[in-house]
């Protein structure tokens, strides 16, 4: 048995010869144990100085009590004691993969011509080669749901993984939903600072319906004729394969929107919810999971609460809602530890946190039969942190694992940082 | 009003004929000056108007007085009765007569304002599109002359006198100088009787109007504009030869006028107040209606009101899911509204009245009994419409009172027209010519009369108000009753209808004798001619259709007045205390670094002392075990509490201040001392190489903006470089403004800076020159008075920033954003520039791609002056945290990151002798946290800023169920008064927009900071 730290040691000092992003690793070569470190487990449940144990790529053992069989083999140990072992961190809504640079056009695509686009997929959109994914992982976000936005029905997303070759390597679960935007009900003009009724609006709700109940006339029967390929991207949705990701926020269109899919069908998941916490019975008795936006957030209307993004999240877990958490953007979604760890500041359990970027957000995208937590089975897709992930003092990723391959964890950013510290250390 | 029960058949004397022949001869006293036509026929409209209440003026009324008018004046006013030889005589028993109402801020007879209709695609203007020798804006439209575009309008005309007026000073409603105001009458002869008064007022405003041109595009730039535009007058006047500027000669001629200012709110009241000091004029504030939220403020301004009698309706909040967007601040506007002028009054600022606004004019009267419900008196309302104005326009000579001499100008009415609900205006003469509104000679029959028609009898039933009073006829077997027509004229009755069971009308007609009983001739269903009379029964009438009372709706306000009038206001203005904080981890940013188990004490707004086992005195003692205490976070680029962001038309706005625009009635500055933010730069934003003078506020939360600004505190401005400032990401239209380039961009500062330097030789030498507020601004900065954050990305940009000031001799002071600060660290060190940076953000934009999150530290290690900065309301609000990223992102040590955004951007800001430390002696801008500060888990529990408590997370948690209560008491009551009849609006939402570098006022831009 041999220490991972000195061929982790190498790995650093290497980092600075990139002038591309980090290769994506090999396959997993040999078992690797964590030893002693606290494993939060994603479902709730923590282990104290608990090791974890993963070959091939999957998770063999998990508890207080791995390993001791293991001396005299070529299992490489990782000395966890004093770390923190977390399942890959899941950016959920993200476009991270499908915009580069915000402002340079031809860097965006993650928004199609149209209202109604559910046949559009990030998946082929998704950029493996993003200079911003690895400044993401490096902060222990290994899994992320590249998200279509604008329209009625922006598309639909995929969940990837942050280490890829290209879309098909990387698409852990393809085509996971459909994405509907609720229309607004009030229109801001900010010339004015007046926030007014939108006079589309009903326009905009008749037209979502009545392509809702084509597409699920168009998929219910042996259809002759035409195909039609918008309507056909709804058939997994319609038949509850794949999720309706209903973006909104206020507590009627949550109410209108759950019941218009349920209605016709679909399996609804609500994402944003800024005020779902008031109708978190609805929710529940519906079964609806939330996938709250960001919590570093202002509040919505002037009146709220000023906290009320930062406890919105510790209000659904307090009614009983099955929620995750999100974050906006690309690059910032290497912050979404800190939105969790907002969220446990106002009031939401600590493993409630952590199960909210992890085990929840993999069992609403449909791939917690392989992800979200650290249990026997499932694929090796964790960090190790220094510290507490979910407070920027001590947020200090040191390794992570997709399906058991040790990711690089260096990226332009640190490689910046190293060219630079190199000229100064020259002297002038 | 007339009752058949008073005999009216004794007072019939044909003034009706009267009038109409008057109507006809509207040329009774034309123009001196004019030729005639015929034989000479100028009557001259003699009449005595006897035994009415005569309202002479606001302090004097006359029960049963005569006015006796000639020739379109008042010739006599008294109580003398009886007849006046020659004088036509009008009985007004019963009736008021009020001198006509005064408009001081209307637009009657002007041209329309073309809206301008731009589109935030088309290119920029950036000069006067207007043809002839007049101002570089078409903004300045000084030259406009009210009187010499005035046309009388009768529909208009009509529609004010029957509110009242029959005075209006009118101006073009069109520009940031709108020229000059005339008096005209409503009367509707000719424009060479009706117009008085010329060059009454010179208007002013901040609104551009309909000038497309982009300068100003800002509030702030609208007042630098008029800060220069008084300059340049001055200088108009003393150069000859250079040019001729006809909008700076009419603006010079305005001055001696009035200069009635037109405002929004109470914060633009203030600001237009602030201009108008510099240059020693008391502008006439025309006001938005919301002066009763800060009237100490405004009456200390010293400002004469116009104020609108526009309320807002209740707003429709039946859906408990649709009122959410209505904030607290609206509902209490609503009810707070009507009682603007009665709270005015009460604090003696003079003001006076107008329509502005109105969507009608017979709007005016109920929302003036509005007005006089919530308090004002009549005598005061009387007064703001007629004498104040009067007194204002300087017209007091001709009208304003019922007084000898002057115009006979008047109204009548059948009641007290301020306080009876119903009071209708019968007669309005303007200049002595009469315009009849109602009848005058209007009877109001019996509740009840019984009808006899050959052998028949029915009975008929009156409803309603004299003057459309209805009538339904009944009969023994059917009480219910058919509706009669009903028509009263010159003292005739006609009645048609059809009885129930019978097969078709009877029509009648007839008069009435002394008794009030009808009788004459008519025919019956079968064509026959029959004889008929009314009789009155002295019944009630017919009740069903009589107007329902109005509900008597809940008058008590319910709602709170706070600093801000907004949810999470202050409800008084809070006081200083004395505090001693013990037994905390206290980050003195000093020396003696972090301290376990320490004392600090707040005396008087100072910190008097930081240490262990300090004396409370009187102090009130906060146990701050398990707490850190820390000095307030210092945001050193911030754009909350602004009303505007970018002055974005020019390459150069140097001359504008935030100082003029900061907002102290946003609820962010709440927000963020509730994140231990306790001082903010208020930059400008990047839309420029050279953009506007920096306000450096303390987070006062409930004080005025002025109060706000951090006193004695170093003038800085902001620069910008990259993508914001070439344009670069506004889209196709907006590649017109110099630079495009960064190239371009370089050579603007030095243009602006050689100028600058030319400029402050001349000053230095005694050369007359025209004083320009932007070279004076830069000229400060070549001085080291005034001192630059500059935005900034890119290393050449930052490098050549540098170059440009030590070729001209300044230092840079700070560079702002500066992502690739960590390219050019020892640079920056070596020129003595600050760096103010986001802890992480990138990839927004191209200039961004090589940003890393390092950037901190990196410049840190290298001896650069380092804070984190916001940029963003949302951000700023964990800016504590933010600095727990340069520990993360490169190892900087916990207490120097804390100082990132503490001692460091006070140093920025020239500042740390005041603020960004624990030290006794300095100001006690104090937080308390839960935890540790830079701690994801930390929260702000207590805020002081001069030793001032502004935030109390308790406090802030019982304002939460405060707020609730008091929107539940104002949406009932909203409701109750949409029950009662009142108008409601749909709800509507006010929210605010989110500033941030490249904000602009003209173009949906997004964010791209």
């Amino acid at each position: 048995m041999h220490y991972l730290y000195t061929s982790l040691l190498t790995l650093l000092l290497c980092t600075s010869a990139h002038a591309q992003n980090p290769t994506p690793a090999p396959e997993q070569s040999q078992p690797i144990l964590i030893t002693n470190a606290t494993i939060h487990v994603g479902n709730g449940t923590v282990i104290e100085n608990g090791s974890i144990l993963f070959e091939d790529g999957r998770i063999t053992q998990v508890g207080q009590n791995v390993g001791p069989d293991l001396v005299g083999t070529d299992a490489k140990q990782v000395d966890g004691a004093g770390k923190h072992v977390y399942p890959g961190l899941f950016a959920l809504n993200s476009q991270l993969g499908l915009v580069e640079i915000d402002a340079v056009r031809a860097t965006n695509d993650q928004r199609e011509v149209g209202v109604v686009n559910p046949n559009a997929r990030a998946l082929i959109a998704f950029n493996t080669d993003s200079q911003v994914i690895p400044t993401v992982r490096s902060r222990g976000v290994l899994l992320a749901q590249a998200t279509p936005e604008g329209g009625l029905v922006s598309g639909r997303s995929s969940v990837m993984q942050l280490d890829g070759w290209n879309f098909e390597d990387a698409g852990v679960g393809i085509d996971d939903g459909v994405h509907v935007n609720w229309p607004r009900r009030n229109s801001y003009d900010w010339q004015t600072g007046r926030l007014i009724e939108n006079k589309k609006y009903e326009e905009l709700v008749t037209a979502l319906k009545s392509f809702l109940l084509e597409a699920a006339a168009y998929c219910g029967a042996d259809r002759q004729g035409d195909r039609l390929t918008k309507l056909e991207a709804m058939c997994d949705a319609m038949s509850q394969t794949k999720n309706v990701y209903l973006h909104a926020d206020e507590a009627r269109d949550i109410q209108e929107g759950v019941t218009l899919l349920k209605k016709m069908g679909a399996k609804p998941v609500i994402v944003g919810g800024y005020q779902a916490y008031r109708v978190a019975d609805f929710l529940k008795k519906e079964d609806v999971a939330v996938i709250l936006s960001s919590t570093q957030a202002l509040p919505n209307n002037q009146d709220d609460a000023i906290d009320q993004p930062f406890r919105n999240p510790a209000l659904l877990a307090a009614a009983g809602v099955t929620f995750a958490l999100s974050h906006e953007g690309t690059w910032q979604q290497r912050n979404i530890p800190f939105i969790a760890g907002q969220a446990v500041a106002f009031g939401l359990d600590y493993e409630a946190a952590i199960t909210a970027l992890t085990l929840t957000p993999a069992q609403i995208t449909g791939v917690a039969d392989r992800y979200g937590s650290l249990e026997n089975g499932k694929s090796a897709t964790l960090i190790v942190v220094s510290g507490d992930v979910l407070d920027m003092r001590t947020s200090e990723v040191e390794m992570a694992f997709i399906d058991g391959r040790m990711v690089d964890l260096s990226n332009k950013q640190s490689e910046l940082a190293e060219k630079f510290r190199e000229k100064f250390s020259r002297g002038r | 009003m007339l009752s058949t029960k008073t005999n009216h058949q004794a007072r019939v004397f044909a003034f009706l004929t009267l009038l109409f022949t008057v109507f006809l001869c509207t040329g009774v006293r034309a123009q001196q000056t004019y030729p005639y036509n015929g034989v000479y026929d100028q009557r001259d409209g003699h009449y005595a108007f006897t035994n009415a209440t005569i309202h002479v003026s606001p302090t004097r009324t006359i029960e049963n007085g005569t006015l006796i008018i000639r020739r379109g004046k008042i010739v006599s006013v008294g109580s003398a009765s009886g007849a006046v030889a020659g004088a036509v005589e009008v009985d007004l028993k019963g009736k008021h007569i009020y001198p006509s109402f005064i408009e001081p801020y209307g637009s009657y007879g002007m041209p329309e304002v073309k809206a301008s209709e731009g589109s935030w695609n088309d290119p920029p203007q950036l000069l006067s599109n207007k043809d002839g020798a007049f101002s570089w804006n078409e903004a300045l439209r000084s030259e406009t002359d009210a009187a010499a575009v005035f046309t009388i309008n009768k529909e208009d005309a009509k529609a004010l006198r029957e509110a009242g007026f029959g005075f209006v000073s009118t101006h073009h409603h069109d520009g940031i100088s709108r020229g000059t105001a005339a008096v005209v009458s409503t009367a509707e002869t000719t424009e060479n009787e009706v117009l008085i008064k010329t060059g009454a007022a010179h208007h002013l405003s901040f609104s551009k109007g309909s000038s497309k041109q982009n300068y100003p595009t800002s509030r702030m730039g609208a007042m630098a504009l008029l800060r220069q535009t008084y300059l340049d007058a001055d200088w108009y006047g003393k150069q000859r030869g250079e040019e001729t500027n006809l909008s700076i000669q009419a603006w010079t001629d305005a001055q001696d006028l009035p200069q009635i200012f037109e405002v929004d709110n109470w914060q633009d009241a203030l600001r237009a107040d602030l201009v108008g000091d510099e240059f020693s004029k008391q502008y006439v504030i025309k006001g938005g209606g919301d002066e009763f939220e800060r009237l100490p403020a405004i009456k200390a301004s010293g400002a004469t009101l116009i104020l609108p009698v526009t309320f807002p309706e209740a707003y429709d909040v039946t859906d408990p899911f649709a009122a959410d967007i209505v904030t607290l601040g609206q509902l209490r506007q609503w009810e707070r509204a009507p009682g603007n002028a009665a709270a005015v009054a009460e604090a003696g600022i003079p003001f006076m009245l107008t329509t502005d606004e109105l969507k009608k004019m017979s709007d005016f009267a109920p929302a003036l009994r509005k007005a006089i419900k919530a308090g004002l008196t009549p005598e005061q309302a009387l007064a703001a419409l007629t004498t104040s104005p009067a007194e204002l326009l300087g017209i007091s000579e001709m009208t304003g009172t019922l007084e000898n001499g002057k115009l006979a100008s008047f109204f009548i009415t059948d009641k007290d027209y301020f306080s009876e609900e119903k009071a209708a205006i019968y007669q309005h003469w303007v200049q002595g010519n009469p315009y009849a509104i109602k009848d005058l000679e209007m009877v109001e029959l019996e509740k009840e009369y019984r009808i006899n028609v050959g052998n028949k009898t029915y009975v008929g039933k009156l409803s309603g108000e004299a003057g459309s009073q209805k009538m339904k006829v009944t009969t023994d077997s059917d009480t219910t009753g058919t509706d009669a027509k009903l028509n009263l004229s010159g003292g005739l009755i006609s009645l048609a209808y059809q009885p129930k069971g019978e097969d078709g009308f009877y029509r009648l007609s007839g008069l009435a004798d002394a008794n009030g009983t009808y009788s004459g001739t008519g025919r019956d269903p079968q064509g026959k001619i029959i004889t008929w009379s009314a009789t009155p029964t002295g019944g009630t009438g017919d009740k069903d259709d009589e107007d329902k009372d109005d509900k008597e709706s809940n008058d008590s306000i319910v709602g709170k007045l706070t600093y801000p009038n907004i949810a999470y206001g202050m409800l008084s203005q809070p006081q200083t205390g004395s505090f001693l904080i013990r037994n905390a981890t206290v980050w003195t940013n000093e020396s003696e670094g972090i301290l376990e188990n320490a004392d600090v004490l707040i005396v008087d707004g100072k910190i008097s002392g930081v240490g262990t086992g300090l004396n409370a005195g009187r102090a009130t003692v906060i146990d701050g075990t398990g707490k850190h205490v820390t000095s307030g976070v210092i945001d050193e680029h911030s754009h909350i509490a602004l009303t505007s962001v970018n002055e974005s038309a020019q390459a150069s706005s140097a001359e504008v201040r935030m100082e003029d625009v900061v907002d102290a009635n946003d609820e962010n500055i709440y927000r963020q001392l509730a994140g231990g933010v306790t001082v903010s730069q208020l930059l400008h934003g990047s839309a420029n190489p050279i953009g506007g003078q920096s306000a450096i506020i303390k987070l006062r939360w409930g004080k005025t903006a002025d109060e706000m600004l951090f006193e004695g505190a170093d003038p800085f401005i902001k620069f910008a470089l990259g993508e914001n400032v070439k344009q670069s990401n506004w889209g196709d239209a907006n590649r017109v403004r110099y630079p495009q380039t960064r190239m371009g961009v370089e050579q603007v500062f030095e243009s602006y800076f050689s100028r600058a330097k030319e400029y402050g030789e001349n000053v230095k030498a005694g050369r007359s020159q025209r004083r320009d507020l932007e070279l004076e601004t830069l000229l400060e900065i070549l001085n080291s008075e005034r001192f630059i954050s500059c935005h900034s990305y890119q290393q050449g940009e930052i490098n050549m920033l540098m170059k440009v000031a030590e070729k001209f001799g300044f230092r840079v002071n700070t560079f702002t954003h500066i992502l690739e600060g960590y390219k050019v660290a020892d640079k920056m060190a070596e020129h003595g520039a600050a760096g103010s940076t986001f802890s992480d953000w990138w990839a927004y934009k191209y200039e961004v791609n090589e940003a890393i999150p390092y950037n901190g530290a990196i410049m840190h290690e290298q001896g650069v002056l380092t804070a984190f900065n916001s940029d963003d309301a949302e951000m700023a609000r964990r800016l504590n945290q933010e600095s727990a990223k340069a520990v993360l992102f490169g190892g900087v040590s916990e207490e120097d990151a804390w100082k990132f955004v503490t001692l460091n951007p006070a140093k920025m800001l020239h500042l740390d002798d005041r603020v960004g430390s624990l030290k006794a002696g300095k100001d006690a801008d104090v937080v308390v946290w839960s935890d540790h500060p830079m701690s994801i888990y930390a929260k702000a529990e207590r805020t002081f800023v001069d030793g001032i408590e502004y935030f109390n997370r308790e406090r802030d948690e019982e304002l939460r169920g405060d707020i609730a209560e008091e929107r539940n008491a104002l949406i009932q009551k909203s409701l109750a008064a949409k029950n009662g009849g009142d108008k409601t609006q749909k709800p509507e939402g006010k929210m605010r927009r989110m500033l941030h570098c490249d904000s602009l006022e003209h173009s949906l831009g997004g964010h791209s900071h």
